[in-house]
């Protein structure tokens, strides 16, 4: 059981704030249902002001996502929009109380859909999602997060283990793989370090077709079926057709409803990162 | 304390208070070592061993020596696996299945990563062991089979005679964690071909901190707790008299009770029916026609199931879920996953477990309180809009 302030378990029980602004000038959207939790903030803007007149949510998530995302709309109403820019996570866990350590990602969701409702205002007021920028380098490749945001996560919060960056980021906190590199990030921000460079590939249209078959090989090996196993599951390579890797999934993930997501999320990422960036995967029933 | 009602009695259950005071006069008054020469404490073994002879007719054991009291069903299960892999140590091939619990599945993993070549036997969307696949994979270099007689979050039950005949077909051990079976549905170890079976006593109205492996009769055997002649060398820790006194007490009234799971299934079915009525986008998780009597696990759409929990603990409601948030991971249930259960489903997953104790005017309390629940925290969810259309 959490141990959940009262203030906590008071937003979660009675929450303000709950619903959807009609014609909102502003619309921010973080998480979905596979992550787990996921928060939509409208909210209303003063032209003239800049100042929020009014907030609303709605909040697919565990208590605090929801006590984080209620009590958000409450601190941001009557601020501008350069005020409110300013609450970070640990404004909205602190005006709660506090959150458990293992929960401290709710309050950084409160503080991206506000990110995303803000941009969505400057952009005419079109609902944004919230997400990492196609450039950005993805460390946890299970919940999407960029090293730009673990970087921030660990600067605005002191962050020193590799835990603390799981607790308020939820990166390494599925298969685990990305831990090292977590560490190294945090080894990094500390020692104020300049990223190393990175290491040449070879572009994937230059290879040999052996050679083709020997890395994607590798990489499924080492990589992806280690994690496809432990839900019953695993994949084959069929072809290989230009700069086009064609698989097959098998067993548990065979005709499993996220079978689309699995090839995407694991096996391109996967492919992409370790073998070449100008790698597509398409899947063979 | 405001009212309690208990329907999470597959994480525990209620110590009897039969067995409780069985247990008493062992803490302050019996409280010899049962290895001690003099008659104060070498009484108490007479103690233990009439309990064990409780737990082997309550399992279906041929031997009361065939049972070792361990510290936990967890410790069981380690023991089970890790003396397998021991007693064979040529062969490099374990098989489990994917939707274990953690005591298990943990332990393989760590032998997977010390060079074990391991299958993880998946299950198809009702949780039903992929029968096809497991007999694709075992071989003569199979040292061990472990798999579970039945799933603690859905309930569904494992044909383990069939897994323990095609084992034993290729000269592999067959272990079955049976935590959850045994006092829930009849079991007999020995009339399934079964070598090693964990169980603990917890789950049937027994104390804590104490379990049990069944580990038959020529089955090679290594400890896993060294340092001491108990258990017959098997394991080792003077024993937990108190708390085996109260198992073969717990086992007593099992093996009564096993007899007739009618009332509990029927109150299950109650419950279970009248929610998937009542609320839309409500599914059973599991294999209908082959589950335990008392457990039933429901997905609620586009809800998250802490959420769910929270607010049924306002109304002294124990239940508990597979999602996420609950466990403190940031994935949900394994078992769910391996289901291939839709993520909008698997996060909003709550297990409700019957015991003998359970009413029916509790079942009615939850039937009248959830659609409440359920209907106010989708109206909060982003998704509502998806369920409305």
């Amino acid at each position: 059981m959490w141990d959940y302030t009262d203030k906590v378990k008071e937003y979660f029980k009675n929450p303000k704030n709950v619903g959807e602004i009609e014609n909102a000038d502003g619309t921010g959207q973080v998480g979905s249902l596979v992550c787990g939790d996921a928060l939509r903030l409208t909210i209303k803007v003063d032209r003239k002001t800049e100042k929020i007149s009014d907030a609303k949510f709605q909040t697919f998530g565990c208590a605090s996502a929801i006590a984080s995302s209620s009590i958000l709309t409450e601190m941001i109403k009557g601020k501008t929009l350069a005020e409110a820019s300013k609450i970070t996570n640990a404004d909205i866990a602190s005006e709660l109380g506090s959150l458990p350590e293992e929960k401290m990602h709710c309050s950084v969701m409160g503080m991206e859909a506000l990110e995303a409702a803000v941009k969505s205002y400057r952009a005419g007021g079109k609902p944004i999602v919230f997400e990492e920028d196609e450039s950005a380098k993805i460390v946890c490749k299970c919940f999407n997060v960029s090293e730009e945001t673990i970087v921030k996560a660990i600067r605005a919060n002191n962050l020193k283990t590799v835990d603390d960056v799981t607790h308020f980021t939820k990166a390494g906190g599925a298969c685990g793989r990305c831990k090292p590199d977590i560490q190294k990030i945090i080894d990094k921000v500390y020692s104020c370090e300049t990223p190393a460079a990175q290491t040449g590939k070879i572009p994937f249209g230059q290879m040999t077709v052996v050679g083709k078959i020997k890395a994607v090989e590798a990489v499924l090996e080492e990589y992806v079926r280690p994690k496809l196993n432990m839900d019953g599951g695993s994949v084959e390579l069929v072809d290989i057709e230009g700069g086009t890797v064609k698989v097959r999934l098998l067993g548990a993930c065979r005709g499993c409803a996220s079978s689309g997501g699995t090839i995407k999320m694991l096996v391109e990422r996967a492919l992409k990162e370790k073998v070449s960036n100008d790698i597509k995967v398409e899947q063979v029933i | 304390m405001k009212k309690v009602i208990y329907l999470d009695n597959n994480a525990t259950t209620m110590t009897a208070p039969e067995v409780v005071a069985e247990m008493l006069p062992y803490f302050s008054e019996k409280y010899g070592n049962p290895s001690s020469m003099h008659a104060f404490g070498g009484e108490n073994k007479h103690a233990v061993e009439a309990a064990r002879k409780k737990v082997a007719n309550l399992i279906g054991a041929q031997y009361a020596d065939e049972i070792i009291f361990t510290g936990s069903g967890s410790e069981a299960d380690n023991t089970a696996i890790m003396s397998a892999v021991n007693s064979f140590p040529n062969k490099k091939h374990i098989i489990t299945s994917a939707v274990e619990h953690p005591a298990v599945l943990e332990v393989f993993k760590n032998l997977q990563s010390k060079g074990w070549r391991v299958d993880y036997i998946g299950v198809d969307k009702f949780g039903v062991f992929d029968m096809e696949t497991f007999r694709s994979v075992i071989t003569k270099n199979t040292a061990l089979v472990s798999v579970m007689w039945a799933n603690s979050e859905t309930g569904t039950i494992f044909p383990v005679k069939e897994i323990a005949d095609i084992a034993k077909q290729n000269n592999a051990l067959f272990h079955t964690d049976a935590v959850q079976a045994v006092g829930k549905i009849p079991v007999s170890a020995e009339d399934s071909g079964i070598d090693m079976m964990s169980f603990s006593a917890h789950k049937i109205h027994g104390s804590k901190g104490i379990g049990g492996l069944y580990v038959k009769r020529g089955t090679r055997f290594l400890p896993l707790i060294l340092g001491g002649h108990q258990e017959k060398g098997k394991r080792a820790g003077t024993e937990n008299v108190p708390s085996i006194v109260g198992f073969g007490k717990a086992a007593e009234m099992a093996a009564a009770r096993v007899k007739d799971i009618s009332k509990i299934e029927a109150l299950r079915d109650k419950l279970e029916r009248a929610l998937v009525e009542k609320i839309p986008d409500a599914k059973v998780n599991g294999d209908q026609r082959n589950r335990l009597p008392n457990t039933s696990n429901i997905s609620f759409g586009y809800v998250e199931g802490e959420s769910i929990l929270l607010h049924l603990d306002e109304y002294g409601i124990c239940a508990s879920s597979g999602s996420a948030c609950t466990s403190g991971s940031l994935e949900p249930s394994h078992v769910l996953r391996a289901m291939c259960v839709d993520f909008s489903f698997a996060h909003g997953s709550v297990r409700f477990s019957l015991s003998d104790k359970t009413t029916e005017a509790e079942i009615d309390f939850v039937i009248e309180k959830l659609p409440g629940i359920i209907e106010k925290l989708r109206k909060i969810s982003p998704f509502g809009r998806n369920h409305a259309k």
